[in-house]
């Protein structure tokens, strides 16, 4: 299998997604789950997998999202999309055409029952096909919760490799929109990431969505999949129009920079890179990190960033930046000159009217980013 | 396509027989699918035979006047259903009016709010189903237990809630029954033993059996209502609830909205069985025509004395109709064709049949009516400009009440540098 590692200039061949204000919320501690990986620096330019000349096409989040689908029931017969109300879109348009394209065997729709949504998905991967199972908001995946953890994370090895559910790919929009409330709001992640046996991945920008969920799908391993709803319209980029995929527990640099390493992940990568941008008029340079796989995360990466500017900030949505701080902490100890630091969201449920307040905002980054270079 | 289209046709054609001529034939007509919704309220055509949109009432001397009930109360599991004749008099019946008069007012008032962006959030209307509301409350009294999912401004405004704490809460204003703090979704009124308002599909019927544990372990003589809809029927933790009710013998009334659509899916594609009320075969259970308050009157009535007997848990299923779609963000129209939201409005309108009775027993004229109209619209239009210009909640509200108050916490933010808060 060929090591991918990322050019920067890939990052600035491909146009930069048009964003908005981006959210983030809460922290939660979490065990290491680190994935061995040969020695790399963030310095080292690359070859790049991608050809020169690709053709794309300039379409939002979930035109991505629809695509990749599309491409998985085209290429794979045994592959199945269901979820509630799939059947004439989705609620987010991601499930467009395909049912009349492949018809109500292959997507359709199931009732209001997230349990058992996610249980039907454990066993129809188990019989070796791809259950792509969609939860319409990451706020109502509680319930599906205990199959998960309990059953798709642990069936591989507690059957001794007899069984497992590879196949199976849960999706649900995460993330605050602005308006959302208590329960279209939440950023779940960090519940997932204490999860040996899983992945969880999540993108940040219509081509990473197309190839991360390609590369999720076909991943022989039960991975959860959140996509932030409030990028579904408001992120339009250069897609390629065929059938690529990213590699999973690989971590991107999306910036370049000596003083700070920042990681995030999903719709609040937008705003960290406002915060780059102002703090880079006061001579601050950040590097900015997208580390895209939740779990199993691309360790060596960041910790090859930290070595190399001596600070870390984690401005995260979902908590999970708690076990980024622990294990770089450790790592990378001596070398820090400044305590690794966090902006999340506040202490609170998700709020209805003060999510202004609960958010880290671009001011809240930027506060941080010098107060770690100031320390 | 073709196949179905030609077979409803022939399925039309049999029904049609003996059947008023109903705005809904023309529905047959329509492409697609919506054809199947016709069914719904060619039904209740074929049952009363035009009953419903001309009700049958007699006044005796005494002044109190005797409606009959023209649907038929389906039953499950129990010997006698409730009478199908209810005696009510001119008080109860204007004030009956009044108060769905006052849910639908609102209701529009609040989709007028949400489209202007005064209300943000989610939004989820109850017009068309009033009559559930109000024909609670004619049974239970403001001891008993009510707890609802999140289309809770009916049962709120039921419940003896004001239109202007509804509208401040919706539009997350300080003098919100919850502070503002719980929008559209969540709404509460302590004193009346409303108990909200909750968000998550399927919640309320395990909730409403540890509420009415707690009526039998005091030996109160109250029940507890967990209304639930057609959507969380399949939910697995309604089916624990109705194990642990029917275990501990508990006085719940187990209520299900069915409004045949959970947001765009309709009953018949989500669920096997698209009645709720004989779905377990522990609990009894009574159907009623959701539209009709007295109907629903008389079930709530019957499930009281059954809970209240000691017989335990039962179902009550109201067959009733949301004009609005799902929230504000469903036009409602993709799903069901606007012929059968017209057919509804015009053949099983709640409150029209009580204006009707009202004009047929003359307790008021016309301009009477009319009258009380304008002036409901108007205190509902004083509430909605009063919530406007009441405040947001301070920001001393955003750590509020995340634990008990006085529990001598600190609410930080995970840096404790920068967000420190004592909780009071």
């Amino acid at each position: 299998m060929v090591r991918r590692r990322f050019s920067f200039g890939l990052v600035s061949r491909l146009s930069s997604p048009i964003y908005g204000r981006s959210p983030c919320s809460g922290g939660i501690w979490t065990p290491c789950l680190g994935q061995k990986r040969s020695f790399m620096t963030a310095k080292d330019l690359v070859e790049s997998e991608e050809p020169e000349k690709k053709v794309t096409n300039r379409i939002n989040m979930f035109s991505a999202i629809n695509q990749a689908l599309h491409t998985v029931l085209d290429s794979d017969p045994k592959s199945y999309v269901f979820g509630e109300d799939v059947g004439f879109g989705g609620v987010f348009r991601c499930t467009t055409a395909l049912r009349d394209k492949f018809g109500r065997h292959r997507v359709f729709n199931t009732p209001l029952c997230e349990q058992a949504i996610v249980g039907f998905g454990i066993g129809l991967a188990s019989m070796g096909n791809r259950a792509i199972a969609e939860i319409q908001f990451a706020d109502y995946i509680f319930p599906a919760l205990d199959q998960i953890v309990n059953e798709a994370a642990k069936y591989r090895y507690r059957s001794g490799n007899l069984f497992n559910c590879g196949g199976l790919t849960v999706r649900a929009p995460y993330g605050a929109v602005g308006h959302g409330g208590h329960y279209h709001s939440q950023s779940p992640e960090a519940f997932f990431c204490h999860v040996p046996g899983i992945k969880v991945v999540i993108p940040r920008s219509p081509s990473q969505a197309k190839g991360l969920l390609l590369a999720s799908i076909r991943d022989p391993n039960p991975v959860v999949f959140f996509e932030p709803k409030w990028l579904y319209r408001l992120a339009v980029e250069e897609v390629p129009v065929d059938d690529y995929t990213l590699p999973l527990s690989s971590a991107e640099v999306m910036r370049k920079g000596s003083d700070i390493t920042l990681v995030g992940w999903g719709a609040q990568l937008a705003i960290m890179e406002e915060a780059c941008d102002e703090v880079s008029k006061l001579g601050i340079s950040c590097e900015l990190i997208d580390l895209r796989t939740l779990i199993p995360w691309d360790k060596e990466l960041v910790e090859d960033s930290v070595n190399k500017t001596g600070r870390l900030l984690a401005p995260v949505t979902g908590g999970f930046g708690a076990e980024i701080a622990a294990s770089i902490t450790n790592s990378c100890f001596l070398r820090l000159q400044a305590p690794v630091s966090r902006v999340c969201g506040l202490d609170t449920p998700f709020p209805l009217v003060f999510e202004p307040f609960y958010m880290p905002t671009k001011n809240k980054i930027v506060d941080a980013i010098k107060a770690s270079v100031n320390f | 396509m073709n196949g179905s289209k030609s077979m409803l046709k022939l399925a039309a054609a049999a029904l049609s027989k003996g059947l008023q001529e109903s705005p809904l034939k023309s529905g047959l007509a329509e492409k697609g699918n919506f054809c199947r919704t016709v069914f719904l309220t060619r039904r209740y055509s074929a049952e009363c035979s035009g009953k419903e949109t001309n009700p049958t009432s007699k006044k005796s001397d005494s002044g109190e006047i005797d409606v009959e009930i023209p649907v038929k109360f389906d039953l499950h599991l129990l010997e006698s259903g409730p009478s199908q004749v209810t005696t009510t008099n001119k008080e109860e019946l204007m004030k009956i009016y009044t108060d769905m008069q006052i849910i639908r007012r609102a209701e529009i008032a609040a989709d007028m709010l949400f489209k202007s962006q005064m209300i943000r959030g989610f939004c989820h209307l109850y017009d068309g189903q009033e009559a559930v509301s109000v024909g609670l409350e004619r049974a239970l009294s403001y001891d008993d237990n009510v707890i609802t999912a999140y289309r809770d401004h009916g049962i709120f405004l039921g419940r003896g809630g004001t239109v202007f704490e509804l509208f401040s809460e919706l539009m997350g204003k300080r003098t919100g029954c919850a502070l503002g703090k719980g929008g559209s979704m969540h709404l509460y009124h302590r004193e009346h033993n409303f108990w909200g308002g909750w968000g998550i599909v399927g919640t309320t019927p395990p909730l409403g059996a540890g509420l009415a544990f707690g009526q039998k372990y005091e030996k109160k003589p109250n029940v507890t209502a967990a209304i639930y809809g057609d959507g969380a029927g399949n939910q697995g933790q309604l089916f624990e609830a109705q194990n642990l009710a029917a275990l501990w013998n508990l006085p719940l009334i187990l209520v299900i909205e069915n409004n045949h659509f959970g947001m765009g899916t309709a009953e018949w594609r989500s669920s096997k069985k698209t009645t709720h009320y004989d779905r377990v075969s522990y609990i009894p259970g009574i159907k009623t025509d959701g539209m009709d308050v007295f109907a629903v009157g008389e079930a709530f009535k019957l499930c009281k004395e059954h809970c209240l007997s000691g017989k335990g848990p039962i179902t009550l299923e109201a067959d009733t109709y949301r004009y609005h779609g799902h929230s504000m963000s469903d036009p409602g129209s993709t799903y069901r064709s606007r012929q059968e939201i017209q057919g509804m409005r015009q053949e099983r309108d709640p409150i029209e049949r009580v204006r009707k009775i009202i004009l047929k027993e003359e307790l008021a004229t016309n301009e009477e009516l009319k009258d009380l109209d304008k002036q409901i619209r108007h205190e509902v239009d004083e509430a909605s400009a009063k919530a406007r210009e009441a405040e947001f909640p301070g920001e001393e509200e955003l750590f509020a009440n995340i634990y008990k108050a006085d529990s001598g916490l600190i609410v930080t933010g995970c840096d404790r540098k920068h967000s420190k808060v004592q909780m009071s």
